[in-house]
């Protein structure tokens, strides 16, 4: 994966890949006003990988995961390219979308109480996808799904409310339901940020065997950075409506190499040990906040002159890519710092 | 050396409906006992269910004790409801300062008129004393008179987070309470909030009982720590030797569930808690 502008006109490319955003750019309107919310984010996917979406709030991550699966407020203005297999998913008329969305995507919320209706069995939430096959397909298919995320005693599952679920077992309904239809993209937003660490462990892993099991390729939308780096290959971390890193996921810890990446990595308390916690000064900006120059400019402790007066452009760095214009000079300087957290 | 806070025995059972039109005991918190020193940081982690918010709220004097004893600076609190008087003095004592500083600050209320209450309430100052006292707790919490007249709606997440400390901070307590207070704040911000907790608790000399599910942040802000189990205490002492050589199999558990670098998701032996 890389973060460079894909070349949008390549006819040639025999096999396109899973998943291409080039230049998304968003604008919501809140309070009257149209705001940037993602600014020019280029990201792809192959199939059966799986991309992090790192970041703090307001830094579109959601935002970003949302507008693959055209799941953005009503009048959004939305620029830049979002290719499924090639094809243009913003220019999909309605029952491709709807096929796209419910044979093609596999969505997790945060809250999964939040997205199915209090008013029905477990049951129907599950088979809702797969209206197209007899009743009795579609109990087997949701009584094999319960099972392969780990949820015992299938049968009396499908009768029971969502209500009656523990948040962590709801969380697993949700999996089930999503891998259901056979999707072959996952979109999972924050699914375990509202559960106890124990349980996520066990989510996750139930995730993570799923996607092997069906070659899922999979976007993980976290604030978590140790989580994103276990259960990913690539991370790519968001600031301000922008990506301001990308790499492998399982040497982000050492060889980070944007001053944000770093800080967010510096700043979080471990249980190994203790030590005065390195700080970002100031809060996170969103998008529509970031000045012409360095998205990160305002918090870096590295900025110069030229950060402030122009937008580094994300540009390929060992086996990352980096928007930042002082990453070789303070490659040992971050390192330093990261083994010092 | 006398504990400044001390808890005996404390137990807290619910009457909750248990089907067949007939009612059962939830018991919350189960024969807990510890004490904190003038000045230390005990820390109370577990997750949900585990009885450690129910804790804080008897403490607090939120929820009153199905039995048991909570005693802070020698002297032992009554049993609800506290008189006017009483609630005034033993809130000049122990604060609290919640999760969601979204909820826990009047909307409609400026950062000024919101500390002001406070002291008006427990202290007969003039307007003068009020306003250079609130300069101060403005300053101790990292901001400034730009803040005063703010509403919470205007501030960022850490910002209020600051401002509710310094609420907490006005009616002069030893005792602080924080209830997964740094849990819903960004990691950039949470890194702030934990030095600001910090540097506090020596200026000012204050005691913290810290209500956290986040081990990294309970390792950075105590001393001691208790881990609570559906209501009761698995595992309790100094921190680095609890969280560095953990004895109760839950502890390991809770340990192991933490990403890390070389971290892999596993299916555990489930934890009927999760369920």
């Amino acid at each position: 994966m890389n973060t460079q502008a894909p070349s949008r006109l390549n006819g040639n490319a025999a096999e396109p890949r899973l998943l291409d955003l080039g230049g998304l750019r968003v604008e919501l309107k809140t309070g009257g006003r149209w705001r940037t919310v993602v600014q020019g984010v280029s990201l792809n996917l192959e199939a059966a990988q799986a991309v992090g979406i790192v970041g703090e709030s307001g830094s579109g991550k959601s935002v970003t995961a949302r507008s693959i699966a055209r799941l953005l407020p009503r009048g959004a203005r939305v620029s830049g390219d979002v290719r499924f297999d090639g094809e243009p998913v913003w220019a999909m008329n309605r029952a491709r979308l709807r096929r796209f969305r419910a044979r093609d995507l596999g969505i997790v919320y945060q809250d999964p109480r939040a997205h199915v209706n209090e008013m029905h069995p477990i049951g129907d939430f599950l088979t809702e996808g797969i209206r197209d096959h007899s009743p009795r397909e579609r109990r087997e298919l949701a009584v094999a799904a319960l099972g392969a995320t780990g949820i015992p005693d299938a049968d009396r599952r499908l009768r029971q409310y969502p209500h009656q679920l523990s948040g962590g077992l709801l969380q697993r309904v949700m999996i089930a339901a999503a891998i259901l239809p056979g999707p072959r993209l996952l979109l999972a937003d924050e699914p375990t940020t509202a559960l106890d660490v124990t349980t996520q462990s066990e989510v996750m892993a139930i995730l993570a065997e799923q996607r092997h099991a069906r070659q899922l390729a999979m976007i993980f939308i976290t604030h978590d950075l140790d989580l994103a780096a276990a259960v990913t290959d690539t991370i790519a971390v968001m600031y301000a409506g922008t990506i301001v890193e990308t790499g492998p996921s399982a040497t982000m810890h050492e060889a980070a190499l944007h001053p944000y990446t770093a800080g967010l990595l510096a700043a979080r308390p471990r249980p190994a040990r203790v030590a005065s916690l390195y700080t970002i000064p100031g809060r996170p900006i969103a998008a529509y906040e970031s000045g012409p120059g360095c998205v990160f400019a305002s918090r870096c402790a590295y900025v110069q002159q030229r950060c402030l007066q122009a937008r580094p452009e994300p540009r390929p760095l060992g086996d990352h890519v980096v928007s930042c214009y002082r990453a070789e000079e303070l490659q040992g300087t971050l390192q330093q710092a990261l083994e010092r957290a | 050396m006398p504990a400044l806070l001390e808890v005996e025995n404390l137990r807290k059972v619910y009457r909750v409906p248990g089907g067949k039109g007939r009612n059962a005991d939830l018991v919350a918190v189960d024969q807990l006992s510890f004490q904190v020193p003038a000045g230390g940081s005990l820390a109370i982690v577990g997750e949900s269910g585990s009885g450690k918010t129910t804790t804080a709220r008897l403490i607090a004097g939120l929820e009153s004790p199905t039995s048991g004893m909570i005693r802070v600076d020698g002297e032992a609190r009554k049993p609800l409801p506290w008189a006017r008087g009483e609630r005034a003095r033993y809130a000049r004592q122990v604060q609290m300062v919640y999760q969601d500083p979204f909820t826990s600050l009047d909307p409609s209320q400026t950062i000024q008129a919101c500390l002001d209450e406070v002291l008006r309430c427990h202290f007969s100052q003039d307007t003068d004393a009020r306003g250079s006292r609130i300069s101060q707790l403005l300053g101790q919490c990292g901001l400034d008179d730009r803040h005063r007249h703010r509403r919470p709606r205007s501030l960022s997440g850490g910002e209020r987070q600051r401002a509710a400390i310094a609420r907490a901070l006005a009616a002069g307590p030893q005792v602080l309470i924080l209830d997964e207070a740094v849990s819903s704040l960004d990691v950039s911000i949470q890194a702030q909030i934990l030095n600001l907790l910090a540097s506090l608790r020596s200026a000012l000399g204050l005691t913290y009982l810290f209500i956290s599910h986040d081990l990294g942040v309970v390792r950075q802000v105590s001393d001691e720590c208790i881990v609570m189990y559906r209501g009761a205490a698995v595992e309790s002492g100094g921190t680095q030797n609890v969280l560095g050589a953990p004895k109760a199999d839950y502890t390991r558990q809770l340990l192991d569930a933490i990403p890390r670098p070389g971290w892999a998701p596993r299916r555990q032996a489930v934890h009927p808690a999760s369920l």
